[in-house]
């Protein structure tokens, strides 16, 4: 442990249940997050030296709850003698007789302030990415392309709305705990599609997002090792990001599925993703999550794109939209229905949303490709041109126009 | 005699690892391994996907019991393993510590194999 690099490490590791021990302790996310900093600090300074403690977590919670209440007890003398603002002493023990289904609770409960539903999706993000994963303001605003300033503020204002909002400390009940974690996994979700929609000219910033929320949904199913949802979780996010490296071409363009060079697929992702969602499957309790991995799932098992199962695809989408009915999941359902029923039947599946999903890329560009089909090119182009419009990124604008192209 | 290094470590920390530490140790592994090989002593090798993959079947009661999770809830897990010729427990000493220079932090645990069918 000698090694900076690897004290490096353990830190990172330590930090989720650090932090979330110092936040039970303090109530307050700027006083935990310093007395972990502080923690951390004193880390580098002595473990080299010293060697590194038995349980380095405990140590980094015991001293970092000592710095930060000598500080309040420094603070403090210099206006009064009140005491009232330190932790009770009855608390004082707390860190050392944590065991881990205190940590699971702690823990779960700061992933569950950082994805706290009453903030916005880019507030509940940033604020994981700098309080969970302690990735810096300076790492969060380049992969947000905005300026180091305007990401502080982002997080002090998503601070600040945690603390109007006032966040339960007594351990949660069962129900409790199931809404914490539909919402953390929710958040873990968010972060993980801010880095698999990144294009090649973002990847380099926004790409590692994805990776980070992997690790945090695998910290997650750490704490819930038999959640089916939390296994549908992971399982989904692997799945989908074995694809990576064959989702652009050399030119930065963008390469449907069915176009991928499957070889490019990373197998082994795709195994432990295989492997997660048969554990899920044996509980009997399907959820949103798990039949979007058992898609997923389906498109990696099939070694060329006509041999993929679209009456089962069709299916678990049916099984989705009867669990989480949206019009995007009857979108996604159209282009299974599609190849098996043809593009006049996907048509009439989608026609319906047209409505609630016109603001939606996909929607229209779905809706040009059919028409493309049906040999109709002027409502094709109509559609394309809307596509064209609402584009996110220069790749999925890049590939309308080739459409746009191919019909004159 | 054919000994068996069973690798053990921190998991969070190793799936935590950056792309560089990872490429970086297994170049090291690799290293050591293919001197193995040239001296004609490496059997198996096996890096076991993490232990949220596993399921354990408890058979000591009727019905088996099945389980998410490892057999054991341990501070460091296994997490893979090589089979090597070693003449003497001092070979096998000094082949785990040239894996241990190779692959930093946890432990290798290493014994004599019984039985083997590779």
């Amino acid at each position: 442990m000698q090694d900076p690099a690897h004290i490096d490490l353990v830190l990172l590791g330590a930090r989720p249940k650090a932090v979330a021990a110092l936040l039970r302790y303090f109530r307050d996310l700027d006083t935990a997050e310093e007395a972990f900093q502080e923690a951390c600090l004193r880390a580098l300074q002595s473990w080299p030296e010293k060697g590194p403690p038995r349980d380095p977590t405990a140590w980094l919670i015991m001293v970092g709850r000592n710095a930060a209440l000598d500080s309040i007890r420094r603070h403090r003398g210099d206006e009064s003698l009140d005491d009232d603002l330190l932790p009770h002493e009855d608390q004082v023990s707390v860190p050392e007789r944590l065991d881990d289904s205190d940590y699971r609770d702690d823990i779960l409960r700061l992933m569950f302030v950082c994805g706290h539903p009453t903030l916005p999706a880019p507030q509940q993000i940033a604020l994981a990415l700098r309080i969970v994963s302690g990735l810096t303001v300076e790492q969060i605003a380049r992969a947000f392309l905005v300026s180091a300033s305007a990401m502080e503020q982002r997080i002090t204002r998503a601070k600040r709305a945690i603390a109007t909002a006032g966040v339960e400390f007594e351990t949660p009940g069962a129900p409790e705990r199931a809404q914490r974690l539909a919402a953390v996994s929710a958040m873990i979700y968010l972060i993980f599609n801010e880095g698999y929609g990144s294009t090649p000219d973002t990847a380099e910033v926004r790409g590692p997002l994805a990776g980070e929320a992997i690790r945090l949904a695998r910290l997650l199913l750490g704490l819930f090792p038999t959640d089916p949802e939390v296994l549908g979780l992971l399982a989904l996010l692997l799945l989908q990001h074995s694809r990576a490296a064959a989702r652009f071409g050399t030119r930065g363009e963008l390469v449907l599925l069915e176009d991928q060079d499957r070889r490019l697929w990373n197998r082994a992702l795709i195994d432990e993703g295989q492997v997660l969602l048969e554990k899920a499957a044996r509980h009997g309790e399907p959820g949103p999550y798990q039949l979007q991995a058992a898609i997923a799932a389906l498109h990696a098992r099939a070694t060329t794109a006509s041999e993929t199962s679209w009456e089962e695809i069709d299916l678990l989408y049916q099984a989705l939209e009867r669990l989480m009915p949206s019009p995007v999941v009857t979108l996604n359902r159209a282009v299974a229905v599609a190849k098996l029923r043809g593009p006049e039947a996907a048509l009439q599946l989608i026609e319906p949303l047209a409505d609630k999903l016109s603001g939606y890329f996909y929607f229209h560009g779905l809706r040009g490709a059919l028409l493309t089909q049906l040999d109709r090119p002027d409502a094709a182009r109509e559609s394309l041109n809307r596509a064209l419009g609402l584009a996110n990124t220069a790749a999925e604008a890049d590939h309308i126009r080739q459409q746009l192209d191919s019909l004159s | 005699m054919q000994y068996v290094f069973l690798c053990y470590h921190r998991e969070k920390e190793v799936f935590a690892w950056s792309k560089e530490l990872e490429t970086d140790v297994m170049a090291k592994l690799a290293a050591v391994e293919d001197k193995l090989k040239r001296q004609g002593r490496l059997g198996p090798v096996a890096r076991l996907m993490p232990t949220s993959t596993a399921t354990t079947l408890h058979k000591d009661r009727e019905p088996p019991l099945v389980v998410d999770g490892p057999f054991a809830e341990t501070k460091e897990q296994l997490l893979g393993f090589f089979v090597i010729e070693c003449k003497d427990r001092a070979q096998a000493l000094e082949t785990a510590r040239e894996l241990g220079v190779a692959n930093p932090g946890g432990a290798y645990e290493f014994r004599p194999l019984l039985v083997f069918h590779p």
